[in-house]
């Protein structure tokens, strides 16, 4: 049964994620580098999750029975470093460190942070530590589930399609992929560089329950989540179409902004956007 | 002489630890020549085939162990290099309790050939910051081996053999980790050894002696941590080191040695291993043969670095 998330609940998630979106564009323009575009796109998903779906203790990273999350596109970061200061895994006064020598936020994601489960950043390899994590809450007789986000251009990579076949074969039900489908990869359109399509169609032949949706749609990302939490005997994957800089009206579908921070002119605009 | 492979021992370890509920073995499609499948018989429930795809052998395996279990994965050595970003970036990095145990190392799948022969994982493992390298030099020390990581946290790559080899040690031996084992006191070289090269070493000495040459030997089975103390006091005695191993003479055992001695206390060193080849199909004795890995041609080697010494 699809529980359909309030009016008042979908307005409170979109607030978090406009104040998630400040946070990211100033993190990136303190650090002066980092991946705005990508980090733009998964805004609305990581919040619906975070401040919606997921059972977790901010004040007990290491709680057993919390549901985990894998950033497996390691360069959309500073989303999920806002998201866990603005959760409350540590003060937001950490967020201008990020990218810092001796700062507690490095470039890509690392397990010593509160909250942060797994260090990625290398692309391809969130999906099979994902799987293992659901192995073993199978073999635990827990009920948690396990999230993990994957880049869209990140499906180039082998390992992705290991592991789709081990989390079907295995019948990983706990475990939900989603994929930042927002078209573009550093060197440009997915379609061009390494086709994708159908990527619902080669999910759906590895055996994964496969879900598409407006990823910047929150009421879209809560029902997909709800209906994936409910599917048995097989791992679901929700394909969210997205834009890269979703949110700031000449970031969006431009692609130079895959990897470089904003210049002064250029944030004051974003920032006024975001109101 | 009582002859057993290293990755029998592995086998049998890992159905020795079986009852403790937070071990778990992963294989990729070779768990009958890594001889998991012991543990899979017993304990299916906690077995994970992965099928032939390694990169995610290392990743389901750290996502076990993220979750609180040891993993131990395995497949031939050669192919856990195919993962070795995910080694380092996944498994290393996180500090995590992953046990990488890996059969069919250096030589010893001679008739497969180059493709199956694993002569450089010594190397490539021990740069990785975190890791541990361990080296068993017979059934008895790799069972040990196995048991002593299973409790110690921490990755680790474990490397196994095919090959039926000579029975080194007793029962009773007692398997420190990081720690050197002096098996000869002597006073005019030391052969430092691991792994298989450890029972040739051992001939080696016993024919120097017959030569009236003192040799010690010294068996490193963890090459990283490495025993730093025992090898600089070893050279202080003996001023003169031949080491041994079944792998490239380019950053394995030598190479460890070398780096140590050349800052601390730099003595006459000789490297045996292979000299920077690929391997190819053949009998593993006609490979050691042709590879100069015998007890005959350390012996000679020895006695070539004294000469050249004076």
């Amino acid at each position: 049964m699809a529980v359909m998330a309030d009016v008042n609940d979908i307005q409170r998630l979109e607030d978090k994620a406009r104040k998630i979106r400040k946070h990211v564009l100033n993190m990136i323009y303190e650090a002066g580098s980092g991946h705005p575009g990508g980090s733009l796109s998964c805004v609305d998903i990581l919040t619906t999750l975070y401040f919606d779906t997921m059972r977790h203790k901010p004040s007990e990273p290491g709680w057993m029975n919390r549901d985990r999350f894998i950033l497996s596109k390691g360069h959309a970061a500073p989303t999920l470093y806002a998201i866990l200061a603005e959760a409350g895994y540590f003060s937001v006064e950490n967020l201008p460190s990020l990218r810092k020598i001796g700062g507690l936020l490095q470039g890509h994601p690392d397990s010593k942070i509160p909250g942060v489960e797994f260090s990625s950043g290398s692309l391809g390899q969130g999906l099979s530590v994902a799987s293992g994590i659901a192995l073993a809450g199978k073999l635990d007789k827990k009920d948690y589930r396990i999230y993990t986000l994957l880049g869209d251009g990140e499906c180039d990579e082998g390992q992705v399609w290991e592991g789709a076949m081990l989390a079907s074969h295995y019948k990983l039900d706990n475990l939900t992929a989603i994929v930042d489908r927002n078209g573009l990869q550093i060197d440009g359109l997915t379609e061009k560089i390494m086709r994708l399509e159908p990527i619902a169609g080669k999910w759906n032949a590895f055996g994964w329950h496969v879900i598409e949706i407006d990823g910047n749609k929150i009421e879209e990302i809560t029902s997909a989540l709800d209906e994936a939490n409910n599917i048995q005997g097989k791992p679901t994957v929700i394909i969210a179409h997205t834009f890269k800089g979703k949110g700031i009206s000449f970031m969006e579908w431009i692609n130079s902004f895959h990897g470089r921070a904003l210049s002064k002119e250029e944030m004051e605009i974003a920032l006024q956007e975001l109101g | 002489m009582e002859l057993k492979s290293t990755r029998e021992a592995y086998g049998d370890a890992l159905v020795e630890l079986g009852d403790d509920e937070s071990i778990v073995v992963l294989d990729a499609d070779l768990s009958a020549s890594t001889q998991t499948n012991k543990f899979a018989n017993k304990y299916p429930q906690r077995f994970f085939n992965v099928g032939c795809a390694e990169q995610n052998l290392i990743g389901v395996g750290a996502g076990l162990s993220i979750a609180g279990k040891t993993s131990f994965v395995s497949t031939y050595a050669v192919f856990s290099n195919r993962a070795w970003e995910q080694v380092r970036n996944t498994v290393a990095y996180d500090y995590l309790n992953v046990k990488i145990a890996v059969s069919h190392s250096g030589l010893t799948n001679g008739p497969d050939g180059a493709s199956h022969q694993s002569l450089e994982d010594i190397t490539l493992m021990r740069v990785i910051p975190n890791m541990t390298v361990i080296v068993p030099s017979d059934a008895v020390e790799a069972k040990k081996a196995v048991i002593s990581e299973a409790r110690r946290r921490g990755p680790a790559y474990i490397r196994l053999n095919r090959i039926k080899t000579p029975l080194i040690f007793d029962e009773d031996y007692n398997f420190v980790y990081g720690k050197s084992v002096l098996l000869k006191d002597g006073v005019d070289l030391a052969i430092i050894s691991t792994g298989t090269m450890l029972y040739e070493a051992l001939e080696a000495a016993k024919m120097l002696k017959r030569e009236d040459v003192d040799a010690c030997v010294l068996n490193i089975h963890t090459i990283k941590p490495i025993d730093k103390d025992a090898i600089i006091k070893i050279a202080k005695e003996t001023g003169a080191i031949v080491t041994v191993e079944e792998h490239s003479i380019i950053g394995g055992l030598g190479g460890a040695v070398a780096e140590i001695l050349a800052e601390n206390y730099p003595v006459s060193m000789k490297i045996i291993g292979i000299n920077d080849k690929f391997g190819e199909s053949g009998e593993y004795k006609e490979l050691l043969e042709k590879h100069g890995l015998t007890s005959m041609n350390i012996s000679n080697l020895a006695k070539e670095l004294l000469e050249e010494r004076r």
